[in-house]
């Protein structure tokens, strides 16, 4: 089975914000809730880049080891859901996760934070009927045989959804047609030992 | 007009070479771009280890922008693993073994040793031990202690143990129940259990006489009783354990439990593996004060309960504080008397 992943190929994001944007309008998720972000780091400076970021849907995902109840769930396919119903708002997924992916609607005394909310992978979530899904967790494309929404909206391809191993081979022919001597790791100065750009060519 | 064509066209001929020559540029510039070495000094910056450095340490500097309303994170929140791991390799492990641990120990001590019995008949006369103010404080605290660790142990290990008997729904609204109890109880907990401290604090300043309670290990096995003033060396330990890993708790806990003061992810990871030690360990510790003070020692429970301790009680297991308040013993017979008539405590100590 497939494994879904994100990648977002930071040389060719130009932080446009076409995904949060693409993302809202997919998902109708709450006010205050924005389910992807674009980080600039040095923006104004000749080193500046960009990235989005959502959930990664980790393999070995911390927000579900830590959990206290268990809303947090993988699918077969690697995509990681909430369900709502279980939710208690207790932050420790916020706590755990490496992406500041989950997000709660509230921040409030005796830890009234609300039900917690994050990337679905556009693959919605838990419940009886398709318009509840869509109240509570956003589109569900992945069950229409369409990828998320953010990525399919990237105007430079730079957020690329979808089959891991397929993701990997475009972003390994970037690599390639960029004839960096050191792929995308250009500026790596161990880039040369590590011979990435001849992995690259080998298996692209 | 035949004769004149040709130079006519020649104006042609310098703009021809112009584009030939630019053309050329033009090729000559995709040439470079296939060339690795120019390519990458062109290319967008590195997204290198340097930077990657610096993502990791959390330091964003100046231009870091982050499109998320109302964001306060960095990019990626490299502390989050180490709390995961914390907590589910040591922290939780660490609740469990003690916990379960002390319920061992505490078992097996009873098997072994049992109840420890009065080694002389009662006498029939009261002391005042606890007035009323503390036992009310002592079992509001304790209660809530209770409570507070029960639902505080339903977060940390429920889900192994509740969802596969319950299923989602009674789980989804056992967990929902035991959360709201936690956070509204909690300050509430810590609050009385500063005013209990506070009112306990004279009795329990350690002494020289505490030292060789505890080199005789406090009486707890074998014939004998150590000297010990109105708290003993254990109770004296179990009060700074509630003043010093008690406190520790409560203020991790409201750290964990007033989000809206803007407090970082890293400050609460803290606040969470600190709130989770201490609480575990005084759980366990706890379970060795109830221990005692129910069924380990014949009549220590009616003192908490009814105020009041046996003279014999007091002789053997507070000397000390005995030898002070002696002469207020009172007959049970008045303490009934006094209790019916509903004038409440007769002044002996407290």
């Amino acid at each position: 089975m497939a494994t879904m992943k994100f990648m977002c190929d930071a040389e060719r994001c130009i932080e446009c914000n076409g995904c949060v944007t693409a993302c809202k309008n997919a998902n109708e998720v709450d006010w205050g809730i924005q389910r992807r972000r674009v980080v600039t780091l040095n923006d104004g400076e000749p080193s500046e880049v960009s990235i989005s970021v959502a959930c990664m849907h980790c393999d070995d995902a911390p927000c579900i080891a830590v959990c206290p109840t268990e809303t947090l769930y993988q699918r077969d396919d690697g995509i990681v859901l909430h369900d709502k119903d279980l939710c208690i708002g207790c932050g420790y997924c916020l706590y755990a996760c490496p992406f500041g992916a989950p997000q709660f609607p509230k921040e409030n005394a005796f830890g009234e934070r609300g039900k917690m909310d994050k990337c679905t992978f556009c693959a919605g979530g838990p419940a009886e009927t398709k318009e509840e899904e869509y109240q509570k967790y956003g589109a569900n494309r992945i069950a229409e045989g369409k990828l998320p929404l953010c990525a399919e909206m990237c105007s430079t391809k730079a957020l690329l959804a979808g089959d891991a191993q397929e993701v990997a081979d475009i972003f390994r022919q970037r690599v390639v047609q960029r004839g960096h001597k050191d792929g995308a790791w250009s500026g790596n100065p161990r880039a040369e030992t590590d011979s990435l750009a001849y992995d690259a060519t080998q298996q692209g | 007009m035949n004769r004149s064509t040709p130079w006519r066209a020649l104006w042609r001929l310098p703009l021809l070479l112009l584009a030939l020559v630019a053309s050329l540029a033009v090729a000559q510039l995709a040439l470079a771009q296939a060339d690795p070495e120019r390519e990458a000094a062109t290319a967008v910056p590195a997204v290198d280890a340097d930077v990657w450095r610096q993502i990791k340490s959390g330091e964003t500097g100046p231009n870091y922008r982050d499109s998320r309303y109302a964001s306060d994170y960095n990019l990626i929140n490299a502390s989050g693993e180490t709390w995961r791991m914390l907590r589910e390799r040591w922290v939780s492990p660490f609740g469990v073994i003690v916990i379960v641990g002390m319920i061992a120990v505490i078992a097996l001590f009873y098997l072994m040793v049992g109840r420890k019995k009065l080694d002389e008949p009662r006498t029939g006369r009261k002391l005042l031990r606890w007035s009323l103010l503390v036992r009310s404080l002592h079992w509001t605290v304790a209660s809530l202690f209770i409570v507070l660790a029960l639902t505080g142990l339903n977060l940390a290990y429920g889900k192994a143990v509740f969802r596969p008997i319950f299923g989602d729904g009674a789980w989804a609204a056992m967990m929902s129940g035991t959360k709201l109890i936690h956070n509204y109880l909690g300050p509430l907990f810590g609050i009385l259990l500063v005013v209990l401290l506070v009112r306990l604090l004279a009795d329990n300043i350690p002494r020289k006489h505490d030292l060789a309670w505890f080199a005789k290990g406090g009486g707890l096995v074998g014939k004998g009783h150590p000297d010990a003033g109105f708290a003993n060396g254990g109770e004296k330990v179990w009060y700074w354990l509630l003043a010093t890993a008690g406190i520790a708790v409560i203020v991790s806990g409201l750290v964990l439990d007033f989000p809206n003061y803007g407090q970082g992810r890293d400050t609460m990871q803290w606040a969470n593996l600190i709130h989770g030690v201490g609480a575990f360990g005084l759980t366990a510790v706890a379970l060795g004060h109830i221990y005692i003070g129910t069924l380990g020692t014949e009549g220590s429970f009616e003192g908490m309960a009814t105020g009041y301790v046996d003279e014999t009680w007091a002789k053997e297991h507070h000397n000390l504080w005995y030898d002070e308040v002696k002469d207020q013993a009172i007959p049970e017979a008045q303490v009934n008397a006094a209790r019916s008539a509903g004038s409440g405590d007769q002044p002996a100590s407290g």
